[in-house]
């Protein structure tokens, strides 16, 4: 119960600095790339723009969250070392791995509160295209524009940044935050080359090369197994257990990233 | 820093502002580099797959975006060597990134199919775009239907186009004006019935606004051709023994006609002095009826992508 309350209270900190620090105003930026894309989209692109919206959207709320992600992740520890707060804050009834699951918390939070709010707005837009198409353009969509269906690949783009942030932790805890974000960034670039790791292993004659890309493909984290976007723009289905396997699939490689992060920060002496 | 202090920092930042503002307005008249449009960095659209990771469908609408402007851009441009080099590259990039972005394929198979000066006059591309997308999605009747149709309209062969229509006509759920459309294709081969036929189920069926006002222009153009083949009659038979061609003026003093004949845009049809033919007049908005229509291999740049394959021919009417 302690452990939870204080989880609790560096979370909510963590949020709060992070609206301190006016990370939150990537929401007017995307609100207003929605709108002025809206706008213009329909003029370029020959009656797909419910389809272009609904791309970039998701695109966007992606982007926006990796940046979220990668850019504040790194920063969590290495900032409190920098500023030399850690000593401060160890010196308080507050167990290291305490600190871990708390600052991870707040920044899943942070990510939380901006897919909620990009999606309401991308939902907006969505909404108010649908009622000012024209009826020719309706008959093109394959779905309707506030599809609920989007809602999936938003879930998974969520699952997706929760796993980011617990790289870009992971990494924080023993390097520096440019190393750090080096490596984050080629993890998550590196997991959406999934297919390719896969199949590797049946196009090359060496049997070591064979399975080393097979032990890479089942460690490294597979980024791809989130992307449903093409999947709800098209109308294809996407069925409950997909999305249970994948969401099950995130949250045990953020464990294994978060024990990892834990063992590693309390191993570390702060001098 | 004070206000004070501030002011001519301000001022200096305001003025560089203005003066590149100055430079951007008046940039028609700066001397300028070729434009290097006519270039595409990456050709491979598996390559552009891995390149944009998860964002492939955002990119595969740029992608479309840009082979519209190119369509687009070529077709308004006043130079006469347009190949529409760029055109097949950027759609295959497009439908690689997207496999299922049916517009692509549909609106890029009627871009690359249209012969010279409005396209490239590449309907075998035309057929390899809309095969590609048979390949991803192989229920699809409505590509069948658009191969059929490039068959039937640029490469006038009505028994490949009367086989594609059957093919369609068979997926489940595909429209029954398809098997009519087979069934008409075969009897009466290039007759402008069958034309008809076919612009009035796109006019009817068309899911964008674009692809409506072009069946709707194509059939005022078949209109035309069935109004001059009549008034072709009419002026042969009133031409007589001397073999004088006769005017508008004269036929209407012979009340053979009610009023100066116009074509389905509302501008009057011309007569040929030198050879009597019936003319649709330039400044018609149908103007160049299909058969008047350039033949791409006279007009466009040998070699090249973009380039008209051997087997362009010209639209039938």
């Amino acid at each position: 119960m302690r452990t939870a309350r204080t989880i609790g209270l560096i979370a909510v900190s963590v949020f709060r600095d992070s609206v301190r620090d006016k990370v939150l105003y990537n929401l007017v930026a995307f609100a207003l790339l929605m709108i002025v894309a809206s706008y213009l989209i329909g003029q370029l692109t020959a009656g797909q723009d419910v389809k272009v919206i609904k791309d970039l959207g998701l695109a966007a709320i992606t982007l926006f969250g990796l940046f979220i992600a990668v850019f504040i992740g790194i920063g969590l520890v290495s900032k409190e070392v920098d500023r030399r707060s850690i000593y401060s804050l160890l010196a308080k009834p507050i167990r290291r791995q305490e600190l871990i699951a708390g600052k991870y918390a707040g920044l899943v939070l942070t990510l939380a509160v901006n897919v909620i709010l990009m999606s309401a707005a991308l939902y907006l837009v969505l909404g108010y295209m649908s009622v000012t198409e024209s009826e020719a353009l309706r008959k093109a969509w394959e779905a309707p524009p506030t599809d609920p269906a989007l809602l999936k690949a938003i879930l998974l783009i969520f699952v997706e940044l929760m796993l980011v942030t617990a790289i870009a932790l992971f990494f924080s805890t023993f390097s520096s935050p440019l190393l750090a974000a080096a490596f984050t960034i080629g993890l998550v670039v590196a997991g959406q080359f999934d297919a390719d790791l896969r199949s590797f292993q049946a196009i090359v004659h060496s049997r070591f090369a064979g399975e080393l890309t097979h032990a890479l493909y089942l460690v490294l984290p597979n980024m791809a197994i989130f992307d449903v976007k093409a999947q709800v723009v098209h109308a294809l289905p996407v069925p409950p257990g997909y999305l249970a396997v994948a969401t099950a699939y995130g949250l045990c490689y953020i464990a294994a990233l978060l024990v990892a992060s834990m063992v590693i920060f309390s191993r570390r002496e702060f001098r | 820093m004070s206000r004070g202090r501030m002011l001519p920092g301000i001022l200096l930042a305001c003025a560089f502002l203005a003066v590149a503002v100055g430079l951007q307005a008046s940039r028609a008249s700066l001397p300028s580099v070729p434009p290097a449009d006519q270039f595409l960095d990456v050709q491979s659209g598996t390559a552009m797959r891995r390149l944009t990771l998860s964002f492939n469908l955002l990119a595969a609408d740029v992608y479309w975006i840009r082979a519209l402007q190119h369509y687009g851009g070529t077709k308004l441009d006043a130079r006469s060597d347009k190949s529409y080099p760029l055109l097949y590259p950027l759609l295959d990039i497009t439908t690689s990134l997207d496999p299922r972005f049916n517009l692509a394929y549909r609106f890029g198979s009627i871009f690359l199919a249209e012969p010279f000066p409005n396209g490239p006059g590449r309907p075998d591309l035309a057929i390899r775009l809309l095969e590609k997308g048979l390949h991803t999605q192989p229920r699809k009747w409505e590509y069948m239907q658009d191969i059929g149709f490039v068959y039937y309209w640029w490469h006038h062969d009505d028994r490949t186009a009367a086989r594609w229509f059957e093919q369609a006509a068979a997926v489940p759920g595909a429209p029954w004006f398809l098997k009519s459309l087979a069934a008409t294709t075969l009897t009466i081969g290039g007759q402008a019935q069958a034309s008809r036929l076919m612009w009035q189920q796109i006019y009817q069926t068309a899911n964008n606004d674009w692809l409506k006002k072009d069946a709707a222009w194509r059939l005022q153009q078949l209109t035309a051709i069935d109004q001059m083949d009549r008034l072709q009659k009419l002026l042969d038979a009133a031409r007589g023994s001397s073999g004088d061609v006769p005017s508008w003026g004269d036929l209407l003093q012979r009340r053979l006609l009610p009023g100066i004949p116009i074509d389905p845009s509302g501008t009057p049809y011309e007569i040929d002095q030198a050879t009597g033919a019936v003319e649709l007049s330039r400044r018609s908005s149908l103007w160049p009826l299909p058969a008047e229509t350039a033949l791409p291999a006279v007009h466009s740049a040998p070699g090249g992508s973009g380039g008209p394959g051997p087997e362009a021919r010209g639209p039938r009417s």
